[in-house]
């Protein structure tokens, strides 16, 4: 028996103390969710899009779980700074899984948008709705487990100006494994861009499993910004969901900085015609950090635009993969399509694993998908030295010029700017944890 | 100011370089002539200290340093500079970035604080009037498409930025129109002072005629065969190098 044994017992056990601390909606499709992952167990890396991380290993070790929802003392505000500050967002903060609730005045809303806490406001309208679908055993468990996470709401033609800031912090004394959830609805016309960051704030084994689902409704726009700032002793499975509603447009950017083991799921569907999603990924990675991308974007109707760049910087034994798949179904003509990934080994012990797919059962589609990877230019190198930049410095360049072109690409500027410097920091090898955490020993 | 001894050098399992000696004092500029695979540039090569060239046997000292134990970036430091035959394109770097990583090193191991902003900014806008480079191209990714002749000054113009003691300038004659190569010619006259030296690697008397070598060297199969003023740069372009192999006893 795999790994999956302690989760399916857990849940016999604590089935009670999880409604409990939970919601009727998310307890509805409980159940059920544990029916699917007990048959199916953890996936082997011989399912193909497993391939690249071992999901069986990383779900082994025995972590706490916080099912009785006691409170963890923090007050986020206090506590912590996130290294993207000043976005003029509105802020917000996930505490392990729990909407962390304040009085703090927020930047002013506009009327009928709803942030808050996902056991309070999800319906089964939209709830587990994607997610349930997907019949990824990740994904179960988490609807499993889940009793709480975010919801956010924005109603028909309202357009939020405001970048909403929503600030993930691990917080526990011992070792925690947490699963989160989020819920975005974004109705008819509506307007969102959020950003998360993603934080560890103690030196503690983490497992954090992560469900988004979005639906974004006819003519909605919707930017995604996820942004992993960890540390070495920490495991992200995300899964992300979206649902494109015709003439409807996504941009969903994720970008890994610092992390221990990382897996980020987008499975994104073009239900409408005429919608469009742009989708930017960020890699930097070394040591023994591993950092795998997989992607699915199926086109199912006509005139669907999507647009993939995934750019990896590997170094020391750093492991990176991405696999990318482009469906394109039976009649869903005049799709454009493009995949592009990217990838610089500064070190020869680095790998990555990259395999970029196309499925088109349409005839009349322009799609192309391609991957490279390859080492720093020696000549380049030289040269620089030459001007009397020395070997180190020239690198970091080099670098730098590799990734920023992704990240040129990300529509917030407030957080290019800050990613251009982070990044920058991280290359010189001066960001090694989350640097504006005040809770880090 | 330079001073090479019995110069080896190879790459991979081929020796190039086969004993070289030169000596270059201050103010001195010197050509550097000879037929293709010669060794012309593997001589510059290895004297800035690109690492895909191997010193075999021999010595070189810059102003009493050592030069075969610093690393190229510390040569650079020192004074020593390469105007490359085919300058690299830097995608996604900045001049900008680029010259102000290069004078802030350089000022690091001088033991000076780095440049303010405005100050570096006006030093590049004095020294791109040395080759009468856009402002354009200077606020473009490192060569990135330029064309050659551009590619060319923009190489002085780093040379006027870095203010270097010598100068090694490798075929930056090449793919020039007249007024181009007049151009990078009086660059490299406004930059020469009675402390700086320079070596100018070319096949033509042209560029030869704009900046005076005071001397004129004849690399053949890694070693220098013949040494002469002006004059003998005149002498190949009318008869080329078959009477100098012939002198030597070949052919």
């Amino acid at each position: 028996m795999g790994s999956e044994q302690q989760y399916i017992e857990l849940y016999k056990q604590c089935r009670t103390m999880i409604h409990e601390h939970s919601s009727d909606v998310m307890n509805s499709v409980r159940d059920e969710a544990f029916e699917r992952f007990a048959s199916s167990g953890f996936p082997t890396q011989k399912v193909e899009r497993y391939k690249y991380t071992d999901i069986q290993k990383l779900f082994a070790p025995d972590y706490g779980l916080n099912l009785n929802r006691l409170t963890i003392p923090v007050d986020p505000y206090n506590a912590f700074r996130c290294d993207v500050p000043n976005l003029s967002t509105s802020l917000y903060f996930v505490v392990n899984d729990a909407f962390y609730q304040d009085e703090k005045p927020k930047g002013h809303l506009p009327e009928g948008v709803i942030i808050g806490s996902l056991k309070d406001f999800a319906t089964t309208a939209y709830y587990n709705q994607l997610a349930g679908k997907a019949h990824d055993a990740t994904t179960d468990l988490n609807t499993m487990l889940a009793q709480d996470g975010l919801y956010v709401y924005v109603p028909k033609n309202v357009k939020v100006d405001r970048a909403i800031q929503v600030i993930n912090i691990l917080r526990s004394d011992v070792d925690l494994m947490v699963n989160r959830r989020v819920l975005i609805v974004l109705e008819e016309g509506a307007e969102l861009k959020m950003l998360f960051c993603d934080h560890a704030a103690d030196d503690r084994n983490f497992l954090a499993t992560q469900v988004i689902e979005a639906y974004v409704g006819a003519n909605a726009s919707l930017d995604l910004y996820c942004l992993e700032e960890t540390h070495h002793k920490n495991v992200r499975v995300s899964n992300v969901y979206i649902d494109q509603q015709r003439d409807s447009r996504v941009n969903h950017n994720v970008i890994t900085l610092h992390n221990g083991v990382t897996r980020n799921k987008l499975d994104l569907t073009f239900s409408g015609e005429g919608a469009e999603c742009q989708c930017y990924g960020c890699v930097i990675a070394d040591k023994h950090q591993h950092v795998d991308n997989n992607t699915l974007i199926t086109h199912q109707v006509p005139h669907c635009t999507s647009n993939e760049l995934y750019k990896y910087v590997l170094d020391n034994q750093a492991v990176g993969a991405f696999a990318g798949r482009v469906l394109v179904e039976y009649g869903a003509q005049k799709t454009t399509s493009q995949m592009t990934n990217q990838n610089l080994a500064a070190n020869k012990e680095a790998r990555m694993y990259t395999q970029p797919m196309l499925e088109i059962y349409a005839d009349d589609v322009k799609c192309a998908h391609g991957s490279t990877v390859g080492q720093l230019n020696d000549a380049a190198l030289f040269y620089m030295r030459q001007r009397g930049i020395s070997l180190e410095e020239a690198k970091v360049l080099l670098q730098n010029a590799f990734i920023n072109e992704v990240i040129d690409k990300m529509q917030l500027e407030p957080l290019r700017d800050r990613l251009h410097y982070l990044v920058e920091k991280r290359f010189r090898g001066e960001l090694n944890k989350c640097k504006g955490c005040q809770l880090c020993k | 100011m330079l001073e090479v001894k019995n110069l080896h050098a190879r790459i991979g399992e081929k020796e190039i370089l086969k004993g070289i000696d030169l000596v270059i004092n201050d103010g001195e500029t010197h050509a550097i002539m000879g037929p293709n695979g010669s060794g012309k540039s593997t001589l510059s090569a290895v004297l800035v200290g690109n690492p895909l060239y191997e010193v075999t046997e021999g010595e070189a000292y810059f102003n009493g340093k050592n030069l075969l134990e610093m690393k190229p970036e510390d040569r650079a430091h020192e004074g020593l500079f390469l105007s490359f035959q085919y300058p690299v394109e830097i995608p996604g770097v900045s001049m900008t970035n680029f010259m102000k990583a290069a004078i802030n090193e350089k000022r690091k191991y001088q033991g000076l604080d780095p440049m303010n902003a405005a100050e570096f900014l006006k030093l590049m806008r004095e020294k791109r009037k040395v080759v009468e480079l856009d402002s354009k191209l200077a606020n473009r990714s490192v060569n990135e498409g330029f064309s050659g002749g551009e590619k060319k000054r923009n190489e002085i113009f780093q040379m006027a930025m870095l203010e270097p003691k010598l100068s090694i300038l490798d075929e930056t004659d090449s793919g020039l129109d007249v007024d181009a190569m007049r151009i990078v010619a009086e660059g490299v006259n406004k930059l020469q002072t009675p402390e700086t030296s320079c070596i100018v690697i070319t096949h033509y008397d042209r560029l030869l005629e704009m900046i005076k070598p005071q001397f004129v060297h004849v690399l053949y199969k890694g070693r220098i065969v013949k040494t002469g003023g002006p004059e003998l740069a005149v002498q190949i372009q009318e008869h080329g190098y078959d009477w100098i192999k012939e002198e030597i006893g070949e052919e």
